[in-house]
């Protein structure tokens, strides 16, 4: 074959095994929106004939067979609000610590290693220890604040690491200009790189709420009770949770196949509140992202 | 017997006026790598100076020694003196954040915050404690004026400040520079970055900022050198291989390198 026909054939080849990769590309992109869509539908489908007004506000009744969810709700967000407490003021002055003040020394290494390694502890572990540590030794008994402590834990390291990568994706020349015109690290912190910051990490603590709302091993072993008469009034109260109160109405309640319905819609309910909270999470992105630019 | 400002015994020392900024004998280094080898400098005051040389040569980190800046580079070390005003910048209880507030910077590439046209000038107040609305509104406008920018912001103050051009943005940041009163700005390359009107603003303004100011410019630009500059310093490989009047270097250089490197012989 001449040296142009040849090549003829190969541009052909080549143009073929693109087109295929580029088919490839695009079915596995459209698969994962389709088993998203397949999940949702799923879930939407077999719950939302059991989804009312009573179904969000009451109290679950003979034997969870009936009535609602309401105290499941409230304890979800008990507990996303007390691990929020704990988690967000640790890890993003940890954050600011590793990339701000430590960036680059043994010490920040250190640190990265080890959190690292706690994200990698199953859930189910930080559940064993939440109960020996927070409800024996310490005495606290199963309650919210040992379930937001240990659930504080978990969401520790995604915490640490959002605000690292935000921070550090502040260019430098913004700190130097600060720290140019006489301001302290602090204030350049303060005024400029957090500022600038913010939005990002700001998605990452959403991202870390959706986490832990949906985490069912350590509340098992902390706070999550079966069925309670009254909602919580104290942070020692023990509390009912949605990701629970799914597991235990679907495997192990008076009547299973009674509660199946009310099972899926306590699913679509968790679904729910977490598509909210990103929702929430990406418009207060997009507005203090608006608010850095102007300001 | 004589008394120096230093409470020292000594000579008569004469000196026709007060150095602004002084630098004897300055080594620096990166870990290992010797970037300025025995740097001497004087400057008086509301002078332009220039520095002048090939890339990689050590004028911005000669630049950066005299506001303390490369103390944010992990692994640098400094020997010598370098006094501002007669004193030691590098003596053990110097506040850096004060010797900055004295010693101004304006960087090769604009760096404006994502904050508003006022803002971003009344920022270094700010950070340095001023809170009278009315003195930061002043010092605002007065340094937008010095900064030749005012006529071209004067009614988008609120405006984001990305919201300008390089030029603008550049110049901005000489306001802000200005803004805290400083007794010397620093300039990397200001208008390396900028198109050639916008150059030829921002060398009118060096030109006009003397009067206040003591600049030290470091340029690649060697006509804006020998345009804006009293004197001019010429770096080669870590040495100051010539300081001296800014006519002399260009007219008349005594040193063969430096000749070479002015007629653009190299570099």
């Amino acid at each position: 074959m001449t040296p142009i026909v040849s090549a003829k054939r190969n541009d052909k080849n080549k143009r073929w095994s693109q087109a295929i990769a580029f088919t490839i590309f695009k079915l596995m992109s459209y698969s994962v929106v389709a088993i998203l869509i397949l999940i949702l539908g799923f879930i939407i489908s077999k719950g939302i004939g059991v989804i009312s007004w009573d179904f969000l506000t009451k109290a679950p009744e003979d034997g969870m067979t009936k009535g609602g969810i309401f105290p499941a709700i409230v304890g979800t967000l008990c507990l996303v609000a007390g691990s929020s407490l704990f988690s967000f003021p640790i890890g993003i002055m940890s954050g600011i610590y590793m990339n701000e003040y430590a960036s680059g020394s043994k010490i920040a290494t250190f640190i990265r290693i080890m959190t690292n390694n706690l994200s990698g502890v199953p859930s189910v572990v930080f559940g064993l220890f939440g109960m020996s540590l927070f409800v024996n030794t310490m005495k606290f008994g199963d309650s919210i604040l040992a379930g937001s402590l240990t659930l504080g834990l978990l969401s520790l390291p995604l915490v640490i690491r959002t605000t690292e990568e935000s921070l550090k994706a502040i260019e430098n020349s913004y700190r130097e200009g600060s720290l140019a015109l006489g301001a302290t690290k602090l204030q350049t912190i303060r005024k400029v790189v957090l500022p600038m910051a913010f939005p990002n990490i700001i998605t990452g603590l959403i991202l870390s709420i959706g986490r832990v709302s949906g985490e069912t091993a350590p509340i098992l072993f902390t706070v999550a009770a079966y069925f309670l008469p009254k909602l919580p009034t104290s942070i020692f109260d023990q509390v009912m949770a949605l990701p629970y109160h799914l597991y235990v109405i679907s495997t192990s309640g008076t009547d299973i196949e009674a509660s199946r319905g009310i099972a899926y819609g306590t699913a679509l309910v968790l679904i729910v509140i977490v598509l909210l909270v990103n929702i929430l999470a990406t418009s207060l992105r997009s507005y203090f992202s608006k608010k850095v630019k102007t300001n | 017997m004589i008394f120096n400002s230093l409470g020292v015994v000594g000579r008569p020392i004469t000196r026709k006026k007060m150095l602004t900024i002084e630098a004897k004998n300055v080594d620096f280094y990166y870990s290992d790598y010797h970037a300025l080898k025995n740097i001497n400098i004087e400057v008086e005051k509301n002078k332009v100076i220039a520095l002048i040389g090939p890339s990689g040569c050590g004028k911005s980190t000669f630049l950066r020694i005299l506001n303390r800046m490369n103390d944010l580079i992990p692994g640098t070390r400094m020997t010598g003196t370098v006094l501002v005003e007669g004193e030691d910048i590098y003596a053990p209880n110097v506040h850096v954040d004060e010797l900055r507030k004295q010693v101004g910077m304006v960087f090769q590439k604009p760096n404006p915050f994502p904050k508003s046209i006022f803002e971003n000038v009344a920022y270094g107040l700010r950070v340095n404690g001023i809170k009278d609305k009315e003195y930061i509104e002043q010092r605002v406008i007065e340094s937008i004026k010095s900064a030749a920018l005012w006529d071209e912001v004067k009614d988008k103050l609120k405006k984001s400040a990305f919201a300008l051009s390089g030029g603008q943005q550049q110049r901005l940041c000489i306001a802000r520079a200005l803004a805290i009163s400083p007794k010397v700005v620093l300039m990397d390359e200001p208008a390396s970055a900028l198109d050639p009107i916008s150059t030829a603003k921002i060398e009118d303004l060096i030109y006009e900022l003397k009067k206040d100011y003591t600049i030290i410019i470091v340029t690649h630009n060697m006509q804006q050198a020998s345009r804006v500059s009293d004197k001019t310093g010429y770096f080669y490989l870590g040495e100051m291989i010539e300081f001296d009047d800014t006519t002399k270097i260009f007219t008349n250089p005594q040193q063969i390198s430096t000749q070479n490197y002015v007629t653009g012989r190299f570099g």
